[in-house]
């Protein structure tokens, strides 16, 4: 097959798995969280309750799609775009296996990183447009937050960026051949974890949304296809993150006996698990925790960790 | 932190507990004999239909959702030409029951009743009417309380105590 046909497939065929895996994610957290709660979850609609995937989005479709007066009504279209659109763009970097993956940049984890740096432009604007105290409260939060998390989120994977010695996160795939960087970078990767859960907004870091005291924070007027949109992004943000996860720290496809794309599966699946088990057991904190646990907790520790893994790959490679 | 990932421990065994959740038109849940559901109109041992259509029943509603049209037949005996109850009213407090004099109207284990036009939901006499006598088998109004006939009063016949006066009951 030429290239192009193979790189056209490549697009398409990750596109599609990821919205439909995002759209499968609302019926999975939905039967582990009732797991977790000693119920059974959706399971009437078609095996296993799967079809109740369909017929949210049914619903979803044909629902009314209102702008509420008072919006500004182009930056409320847009809003929801741009968080859809960081969120694909960013998975285009993630390698899936070695022939599996949609583009393979130098500056793979440079370009995952601003890409979700602008995806909290996407809940700014859509907190700002809606012209509402809940959407605005809820986005000044949103930008607070993840704009915090995005420092260490960055500087804890500077220490995998170090050893594998490449920003190309194939090379990083690569260089975990013998050994996970979950082992040498084990601070690297509880900090990553963190700061992911706070990026993609979910329990327990899910203020920017906090039912309980913002009726749905940023997207609060959003109503019909526009919600969906932010509910599948924050899908979608699951999935990126639980990838980075399992390519930059877990070794990507590498895994014996089976074959590379099951295993990169796998470990993706077990994060998104995990990050469901997350919202099923911890209550949300404070603002003022979360921004202290960030600030003087994990930066702190995310510097140590960058500071003491350039100096053993400078003590062992002599300083290249 | 220990005691948040002791947290996440514990939910996650929560995976392996049994299910709270009853599979519901599959499996019916146990309702007690006393449990207050559709509302029958039953009938004496013999048959005869208990109703004297006192309008005790539409008096106790709270809700006045009972209507009922009394009438008599030949013999003077009295019993409802019509009983409605409009049980998209209808809130189940058994008021009824404990009014009735004669144990007609009685409260059934029976809640599945949906429908999906409300029309459907206002019960005709011959939707309330079974062929039994519900939770007092033995029982006959008349047998109990004695019954006036043409050249016989209540407790005039052989072995018939006469009634009681009701008026020497009270305080």
């Amino acid at each position: 097959m030429s290239p192009v046909a193979l790189g056209v497939i490549n697009v398409f065929g990750v596109l599609l798995v990821a919205l439909t895996l995002a759209a499968g994610l609302i019926w999975v957290e939905r039967r582990l969280l009732a797991l977790w709660q000693d119920r059974y979850g959706p399971n009437r609609v078609g095996p296993f309750g799967l079809m109740q995937v369909l017929a949210d989005m049914i619903k979803i479709f044909t629902k009314e799609d209102w702008t509420p007066p008072f919006a500004d009504r182009p930056v409320f279209v847009i809003a929801p775009a741009v968080i859809m659109v960081t969120v694909l763009l960013a998975l285009a970097v993630v390698p899936v296996t070695p022939a599996i993956g949609v583009v393979s940049l130098n500056i793979g984890v440079l370009f995952f990183l601003a890409m979700s740096s602008l995806g909290v432009y996407g809940v700014v604007l859509a907190g700002w447009a809606s012209d509402s105290k809940y959407s605005l409260l809820g986005s000044l939060r949103a930008a607070a937050q993840l704009l915090s998390y995005e420092v260490f989120m960055g500087l804890s994977l500077m220490g995998v960026v170090l050893i594998a010695g490449s920003f190309d996160l194939r090379s990083i795939v690569a260089a975990q051949d013998r050994i996970w960087f979950v082992i040498p970078q084990f601070v690297g990767f509880v900090v990553f974890l963190i700061a992911g859960v706070a990026e993609t907004r979910r329990l327990p870091f899910d203020l920017p949304e906090a039912e309980s005291e913002l009726v749905a924070g940023f997207h609060s007027e959003y109503s019909g296809m526009k919600f969906g949109m932010f509910f599948v992004a924050e899908y979608l943000g699951i999935i990126l993150i639980s990838a980075m996860i399992t390519t930059l720290f877990l070794g990507g496809w590498h895994g014996p006996w089976l074959p590379p794309i099951v295993w990169f599966l796998l470990k993706t699946f077990a994060f998104i698990g995990f990050f469901i088990l997350l919202r099923a057991s911890l209550p949300r904190p404070r603002y003022d925790q979360l921004m202290a646990y960030g600030w003087k907790v994990l930066l702190p520790l995310s510097l140590l960790n960058l500071a003491i893994t350039a100096a053993v790959v400078i003590a062992i490679h002599g300083g290249r | 932190m220990l005691s948040q990932l002791r947290t996440l421990w514990l939910v996650f065994l929560h995976m392996f507990r049994r299910r709270v959740t009853v599979q519901y038109p599959e499996k019916k849940p146990y309702l007690p004999p006393r449990w207050r559901g559709r509302i029958i109109l039953s009938r004496d041992p013999d048959g005869g239909e208990r109703c004297v259509a006192c309008y005790l029943c539409a008096v106790a509603c709270p809700v006045d959702c009972i209507a009922l049209q009394a009438t008599e037949d030949e013999h003077g005996r009295r019993y409802p030409a019509s009983f409605r109850i409009n049980f998209s009213r209808c809130i189940f407090c058994g008021y009824c029951e404990e009014a009735c004099p004669t144990y007609a109207i009685q409260l059934t284990p029976d809640c599945e009743m949906g429908e999906y036009q409300r029309q459907n939901l206002v019960y005709e006499k011959e939707d309330l009417m079974i062929s039994g006598p519900g939770k007092y088998p033995g029982y006959n109004f008349y047998r109990v309380a004695g019954l006036a006939i043409a050249g016989k009063d209540k407790g005039d016949a052989e072995n018939e105590r006469p009634p009681v006066d009701v008026r020497t009951l009270l305080p």
